[in-house]
Formats: structure tokens, sequence, C-alpha cells
């Protein structure tokens, strides 16, 4: 049988420090030495969390699952927008490895309306290019894309020998943004800036606050109108968030960028409140928001579903209309009465069973809410590109040492706008609800959540990852395809938190139920009886890490 | 050929460079594949071969970053490299450049060269270093650079002849070198086959720990093939340049046989015929009547097929070799097309003229060119990958997936193409799909057809 047969003891019976040495012992003194930083146990009751080193350079010969600045901006954030021509400029790698894998849906009003998501357009530099320059196929290209189209914008993302040919591809977008009439704008995303996806993010957020956000001013006389930030539209999340908003009479006027539009961001300054999913991908669009426009920003979850609730409860409370906040309450108790049927029965077999999660900058904080919801706990967790808020909390964000590889990402300045600034809130109103218990630009960071010595790691790479099976062996892992397989050759289930293994939506409330069915599925299918784990044929290993 | 519409390309219809390297040196025993430059091409090729194979791949990197973009990546590529030897123990390191280090004229030979003698405590692990920019080519010349480079640099002694039969397939599936390997061993032919992936990259259930996974060439075997009695270099293709096969061939004086990829009657005939000659005795039994089912097959199932239009993508020896395959069986290659940009060239080596000018060939060709094109000429059928399914299920039309990659169904790396036996299964599937469109639409639902 894999796992631990229901009990935890795997877990309490495993030294967290001695588990992190076995991890990293194999690695030359140095680079043991800066891998030690990144993996953290952290004991609650000592108080605020241990430091995390992240947000550095992975190690070279470390192997990774960490992308590139090009992932982060045109895969991550821009990925899932369908009325944007998006345009690689570069070699045809990047634009094919971008093509639509990571599963975004979409939901055009009609057949006819605007799609681009199946497309990857890219200008497929060749070895002149790169001798002589690519802007004129760059230009070529974007004409092309308008006379097939006629879009309202095209960006252009830029590919690792863009930056180092110095093509410009600015003024080639500014060019091109006259002479065709369309909004054209441009991304330096070249995959060798910054350390991971996490660069793309800010850079993507960058450009979308300097050429989009803002360049619309329609009135939206709804009464609660808000924005969802950092959520992308994996497998139908942002449909099921959506019906359940609308259903509560909250309007969403714009969505980065999960089933979004242009015109969506281009109004989106028109919302009253900023409510952020994924932290780490959009908290710079959020921050230059309330600087430039006076839209408060809040932390939302809306994976799991008491956290849905929550997140629910919490935008009701901002508005403060007791009509909405019955309605909220009213539609809680109706999804709740599905939802509790189903985690009663998923629960009874899934309890004390054991979860590890290594994925993004926030998925491996906000599933383990969904774990905790059918009884399991996450024994350890980590993210590929957080930065130390994102596992620490905001409140460090002021102690983070600036390493060269982020100074080289542009910070905007921003400063109200003449016109458009006006705070929802007065400050004062703004402090009394945080004597209520709302938080405004607050991220209380991935440890707060974590159980008593659960292992942090930080860009866990693929062979400490083989190492921790090892040692803890988990009743589920998950991570992304490039784990999958390896994992899922020790005998433990791999649940694939990039793509959701082609399932989904997860968010939300029914999200929260096809969560609960699909990892019962998982951990209590007959196919891991079928098979010994590489312990269960090499006692040694289990008894050597065991409750000794 | 005609005139190219536009400049960009829209929905590729081939990869780059770094991913055919870096999956031969998937097909090496203890190899591991390092890709010196930035880090995310290493994980948009593992998580890209990963989604076909349904396999662990691992794949190192020197990861640059943008000091090194100006400093030079020297550094990063030795600290890797140690690093990578330490945790993995491999038997040798296969090292692809990139976009990025190509750019900024990174010379990785040199820098082998010194990492080397720098410290004897690292020189014992064979390094092979290809050039691998995705500006230059497709995966396919990643492909066949990295075989070249892993023969030039590891096949060193000239020794006494020996009966050893050198073959190099070119990128294939899993089951395909699965087979071939059976009928070498049939042949009774002791053989060399370079890369071999069936194992890395479709091995069994690990009852232990496998850092790098079981199965490859052997190096001791590559370091032979100056010994060997003949060369087989499969996908005609590689006319354009000096390859693998071809450079053994003139180095060490070796007999050289350069064909298409055995798939169809004509070609598989021709791959067996020289093995017969290669081994000189004529085929065993099993394979006569494989051919003899075959050709049976091929009677009973040819007035399904007869006239149908069939469109064919993907890397050109596939598209060559199958538009062959499926001209024997009556069935129209109306439109034959690739990424690659002698696809012409390749077709003619095995195609009947009269044949060719029933061809529409788009070479240097992507999914928009080619739907557009099927849009006109109304194909009943589809054979290619998996990137073929956006404009199957537009236009209503089966798809018949081979080659690679296929990431929406299961079993892409187990699906045989090659020899009789491959080709039996190729021709089964493509009457089938014919047969249950006939089914569907027949307004009687005949169960007997």
């Amino acid at each position: 049988m894999l796992g631990n047969n229901g009990k935890i003891d795997g877990f309490s019976g495993i030294n967290p420090i001695e588990s992190k040495e076995e991890l990293i012992k194999i690695y030359p003194a140095k680079v043991a030495r800066k891998r030690a930083k990144h993996i953290t146990v952290y004991d609650r009751e000592e108080g605020d969390p241990p430091e995390i080193e992240a947000n550095v350079r992975t190690v070279p010969g470390i192997i990774t699952q960490r992308g590139c600045s090009y992932a982060g901006c045109k895969g991550v954030v821009l990925g899932p927008t369908r009325d944007i021509v998006n345009i690689t400029h570069g070699p045809i790698g990047c634009g094919f490895y971008s093509w639509l894998t990571r599963r975004n849906q979409t939901r055009p009003p009609s057949d006819e309306s605007e799609n681009f998501i199946t497309y990857a357009f890219s200008t497929d530099m060749q070895e002149k290019e790169i001798i002589f320059g690519g802007e004129k196929k760059l230009k070529q290209a974007i004409q092309e894309a308008y006379d097939i189209f006629h879009p309202k914008a095209i960006s252009i993302f830029a590919t690792c020998p863009v930056g180092l040919i110095g093509d410009d591809i600015h003024a080639v977008a500014r060019e091109m943004k006259e002479k065709l009439g369309i909004n054209v704008f441009a991304f330096s995303c070249e995959g060798y800036k910054g350390v991971s996806q996490s660069a793309g993010h800010h850079i993507a957020n960058n450009q979308l606050f300097k050429h989009v956000i803002g360049l619309k001013n329609e009135k939206n006389d709804a009464k609660y109108k808000i924005n969802l930030l950092g959520e992308y539209n994996i497998g139908g999340d942002a449909f099921e968030i959506e019906r359940v908003l609308e259903k509560c009479g909250i309007e969403l006027v714009a969505t980065f960028s999960g089933n979004s539009t242009y015109e969506g961001f281009a109004n989106s300054h028109v919302a009253d409140l900023n409510t952020v999913m994924c932290h780490r991908s959009i908290n710079y669009v959020a921050e230059m928001m309330e600087k430039k426009y006076g839209i408060p920003w809040t932390k939302v979850n809306f994976i799991g579903a008491e956290s849905s609730a929550k997140s629910l409860r919490k935008i009701a409370a901002y508005f403060d209309n007791a009509e909405l906040k019955a309605k909220v309450e009213k539609v809680i108790e109706e999804e709740m009465k599905e939802v509790e049927k189903v985690r009663a029965e998923v629960k009874a077999k899934c309890e004390g069973k054991t979860a590890m999660l290594f994925v993004g900058g926030s998925r491996a904080h906000h599933y383990q809410d969904l774990f905790t919801e059918i009884g399991m706990t996450t024994v350890a967790a980590g993210y590929e590109f957080g930065h130390r808020d994102d596992y620490e909390g905001r409140r460090v964000l002021p102690t983070i040492k600036v390493d060269a590889d982020s100074r080289n990402i542009e910070e905007l300045e921003v400063s109200a706008d003449e016109k458009l600034y006006s705070p929802r809130k007065t400050e004062a109103e703004i402090e009394k609800m945080k004597s209520k218990g709302i938080d405004f630009k607050e991220y209380e960071g991935l440890m707060s959540d974590m159980a008593k010595n659960s292992l942090v790691i930080d860009d866990i790479s693929h062979y400490e990852t083989e190492k921790l099976l090892e040692i803890y062996k988990p009743d589920i892992f998950c991570a992304g395809i490039k784990e999958k397989y390896a994992i899922q050759k020790m005998g433990i289930p791999c649940k694939q938190l990039h793509s959701y293994d082609y399932g989904g939506p997860y968010a939300g409330f029914k999200g929260a139920i096809n969560f609960y069915k699909d990892i019962d599925q998982m951990v209590n299918t007959k196919i891991w009886k079928e098979i010994k784990a590489p312990w269960e044929t090499e006692p040694q290993l289990s008894a050597r890490y065991g409750s000794e | 050929m005609e005139k190219k519409t536009f400049v960009s390309t829209r929905n590729a219809c081939k990869l780059c460079a770094p991913f055919g390297s870096t999956l031969v040196f998937k097909g090496i025993e203890g190899a591991l594949p390092f890709i010196h430059g930035s880090q995310g091409c290493a994980t948009y090729i593992r998580r890209y071969m990963i989604s076909h194979f349904r396999e662990p791949v691992d794949i190192a990197s020197s990861s640059l970053g943008e000091s090194a973009t100006i400093f030079g990546g020297r550094k990063n590529l030795s600290a890797g490299l140690k690093n990578v030897m330490k945790q993995y123990n491999p038997k040798m390191i296969g090292i692809a450049t990139n976009c990025l280090s190509e750019t900024i004229g990174e010379n990785i030979e040199q820098y082998i060269k010194e990492f080397q003698s720098n410290d004897k405590a690292y020189s014992k692990i064979p390094l092979v270093g290809v050039s691998a920019p995705s500006y230059k080519g497709t995966h396919q010349t990643g492909f066949h650079e990295a075989v070249r480079s892993v023969v030039k640099t590891l096949v060193k002694r000239k020794g006494e002849r020996k009966k050893l039969l050198s073959i190099l397939p070119g990128f294939v599936s899993c089951e395909d070198l699965r087979h071939l390997k059976e009928i070498l061993e049939d042949f009774g032919l002791d053989y060399t086959l370079l890369p071999d992936y069936s194992e890395t990259l479709d091995g069994v259930f690990w009852n232990e720990y496998r850092k790098i996974p079981e199965g490859g060439t052997p190096i001791r075997r590559i370091k032979e093939m100056g010994m060997s009695k003949a060369v087989i270099e499969l996908g005609k293709s590689l006319l354009k340049s000096e390859s693998a096969g071809s450079w053994l061939s003139k180095e060490f004086d070796i007999p050289y046989y350069n064909l298409p990829l055995p798939i169809g009657i004509q070609e598989s005939d021709r791959f067996f015929k020289t093995l017969e000659k290669v081994k000189g005795f004529p085929m065993p039994e099993k394979y006569k009547k494989e051919r003899g089912r075959l050709l049976d097959a091929y009677i009973d199932g040819h007035k399904y097929l007869f006239g149908k239009k069939a469109v064919i993508y993907g890397d050109e020896d596939f598209v060559a070799s199958m538009a062959s395959f499926v001209s024997e069986i009556g069935v129209i290659p109306v439109l034959c097309a690739s990424g690659e940009d002698r696809l012409k060239e390749t077709l003619k080596t095995l195609i009947d003229p009269k044949i060719m000018d029933q061809i529409e060939v788009l070479p240097s060709s992507d999914f928009m060119e080619i739907a557009e094109k099927a849009e006109v000429l109304k194909p009943d059928v589809f054979i290619g990958s998996s990137k073929g399914y956006f404009m199957a299920r537009k236009m209503k039309v089966p798809l018949m997936r081979a080659g690679f990659p296929i990431h929406d169904r299961m079993g892409g790396q187990r699906m045989l193409h090659l020899g009789y036996k491959g080709t039996q299964m190729l021709f089964d599937r493509l009457v089938n799909i014919f047969i249950e469109v006939k089914q569907e639409t027949s307004p009687v639902g005949y169960s007997y057809i």
C-alpha cells in the first residue's frame, strides 16, 4: 500500500531538520550552502516565519522547474487574452512552446467574436535577422496580423536574441501604432531577464499599466464594481468565479487576465475595488492602480469553498451594504449545501492523508485550503518563482535586498492622475474597516498557513523533489507536467496544478466539489495497490528516516 | 515552389533545434542533456517532450542571466557541469547551445576543451557539444547535428573491421526503435542503434530510484562505430549536408546506405533488401509473412481507399515516406507540407514522378497555410501530429494521428510506423477511418462493412 494508510505519522515522525540536510548533502559545499537558505522549517510557536531565500538566480546545473521571463509575460499574464494579437518576436521555439500549452480558456460572446487564443504568431527569426536585425520583419509581421484580423490591439514579445541584437521593438510598436491607428505595444521580456517567470509578470504589469489601463473611460453605473487580478482561467476557473459574483450581484469590470477583454483592461480603472488572487504575478498593477486612480486592493482567494465564502464576505464588507451582505450570505448558504454533501463523503476517505505542493507563486498556498477542507495536511510546500513576501508576508518588503537580477526590471514611477484620481474610501474609512478585520494591501504569505514543523522549500530542484518523496512518502504531490511522471514512477499520484490534468475548474464552490472528487479518485484509486513504491522494496530507506 | 505570402509564422509546423539535440542525448546510456544558455529553454523543452512521451525528462541548464550576456557564460557552464556531475553521476553530458549563447558568440567546443583540461577530475566524463540555435533550421536540424556531434566526438579508434552494423534511425517513435531492434536481432546482426531512447523515454515502472533512466545506446558501442561493416542512415532529407552516417562512411571507409523511413511496401522492401545485403542471407520467414499479410490486407481494403485524398504534414522524412505509402494503396497525397524547407527534394527521392504531379508541396509552411490550402483541396483525411487537430476539427475531417508530437492521445511513443508491421498498423487504422465515416453517414447503419 502506498502512503501512510491514512495516518500522518509519516509526517510527525520525520525530523524536518534532518530531512533538510538529506536533501542538500549531495551538492558541492558551496551549492549546499546556497540551497540551505531556500529550505526552512517553520515552527509557528516561535513567532514570525523564518527568513527564506527566494527570487534569486538558480544555481547552474540544478534542474529547476522554473521558466523564463518570456514565459511569465507572454505565457502567463497575456496568454489568456483573446482579442489582442500576441506576436512573438524571435526564433520559432518560444512561440511554439507557448502555443496554448497553459490551457487557458476563454468565452467570446459569439462565434464571430474575436478570439486569437488558438493562434501562435511568430516572426520566426532566421540567421540573417540575427545578423542584420529583425525590425523590418517585425513590422511586416505586425502588418500581416493587422491585415488578417484588424484587431483592436497587437502586442509584441521579445525573446532572448532580440535584446542582444538591439532590435528596438518599442520604436517599431510606436511606428506601427501610428500607421495602423490601433494600439500596438511591446514587452521587453527576453528570457535572460530576471531569474524566473516572475520578472516577466512584472514587465507585463508595467506595460499593461502604461499602454492599456485607463485608455477608455466608460461610465459604469453598477453599485458594486470590482476587478479580479491574477486569475488566469485555467480549466475554466474564471467562469465559476464569474458565476458566483454575478449571483451575488457584484459587477466584474475586468479580470487580469482570465476570460478577459482588451476593453475590460482599458476601462478597469472605473472599478471601486481591486481583488488580488495571485499576489505574485499581479500585485504591481494593484499597487499602481491605487496610486494613480485611488482604488484600494485586497487579497482574496477563490480556491477552496471556505476561502471563497470568506472572500465574498470581504467584498461585501468593503461595500458595506446590508442588502449585498444578505445576498452574499444567501448565495453562500445555497452553494455550501452541495459542497458539504460531497465534502463529507470525500473527507471520510481522505482524512489524515498528506499532500505536498510545489507550484507557482500562489497556488502552493491557495490549494492548501482545499486539502484542509477534506482533512488532508500539507506537509511541505514551496513556490517555483515566489518572492520572500509571498512566503513570509508583505511585512518583510522593506527588508528585501534587491539584487542585480531584479534591479534590471523597471519600476514605474506612478503618481495620482490629475483627472481620474478619486480615492474610493477616505483614510478614516479604511482605518475603520481595518479595525473590523478587512485588510488592505496585505498578504500574509504561505508560511502563515503551514502546519507546525512543515518544510518550506523555494525553487525545489528535480533532485530534491525525488529525495523528498523518498523521505516523506506523501499521499499526493501537486506540481506540473515536468515533475509528474517522475513522481508517478515512484508510486505517488501527481496532481498537475498548472493545467489541472485537463480537469477543473477548481475555483469557487463547484470547483471545490470537482477538486474533492478528483483528489479522492487519485489517492484512493486501485492502481496504487498494484505497484510497489521503491521504498517498499528497499525497506532500509524508510527505516533510516522513520520516527527514530 | 509558390511564393510565400507571409513573413510571419502562424502556428508553426516545426520545433526548435535544441529540442532535437536534447532528444538525441536522451537516447544515450547514462547521458544527461544540458542546455548552455537561458534556463527557460530547458524548461519549455522538458515540458513539451514530456507531453508526448509521458515520462520523466531531466534537462540541465547553465541558467545564463543578464550579466552572462555581457561577460560570457564560461563560468556558468563550468559550475553547471560540475554540479550536475555531482548530482547525477552521468556517463556523458550532451551540451546543446541555444539562441542566447549562440547570439553572444559562445564557442562550446572551446569551452569543453578548457573545462576538461582545467580539472582532471572532471575530464573522464565525455562531453559532447552541439551548436543548436533555433534560428537555424528546425528540431530535425538539431537532432541530426547532435547525432553527428556524438559520432564525431566519441568515435575515435580505427580498428579491425567488425561484423557490426551501425544504424542511425533519425527521429522515430520508441516503438519504431524497438521494432528496428527486433528486426536486426532476427537477422542475427550485431548492431549499434544511435540514438535509442526506446527505454529512456518509454520505460517501465521503477522499483528503484533512477536519476537517469536505464536504456540508451551504450557509449562503448558508439566508440566502436568506426569499425562497422556498414552504416544505414534513415532519412533522405539528410542529403543536404554532411550527416553522421556520411561522415562515418568517409572517415572510416564504410559502405553507406541512406534510405527513406521504411513505411509502405516499397520502402520496407528497400530496407529489408539492404539488411539482406549487409547480412548476406534472405530475410527471416517471419518478415516474409508480415509482408504477405500486408499485401493481402491491401487487397482486402483497397475498395475503401481508392481515390481518397489525404493531407500529410510534419517532418520531411515522415511526410515523404507516408506519402509513398498512401500512394501504394490508392490514396492521393494531395497536399504534403512541412515546416522544413526542402520537402520537394526529399519527396522526389522516393515518389514516382507521375504521383508527384498530383501532389501540392508546401515546404517551409505553417498550419495556417496548410489549413488554407486544405480548405481548397477538401481532403478526406489528415495524417500527422496532434498539431493538426484545430484544422481537422474546423473542417470536420478525420485526423489520423501519427509522427510527433501526439499530446492529445495516449501512446504516441508506442505508435509503430516502420516496417511491414508498422505499415500494417497504419493501413488498418486508415482503412477503419474511412469505414467509420461510411458507416456513420449511412442511413441504414450497416454493421457488416
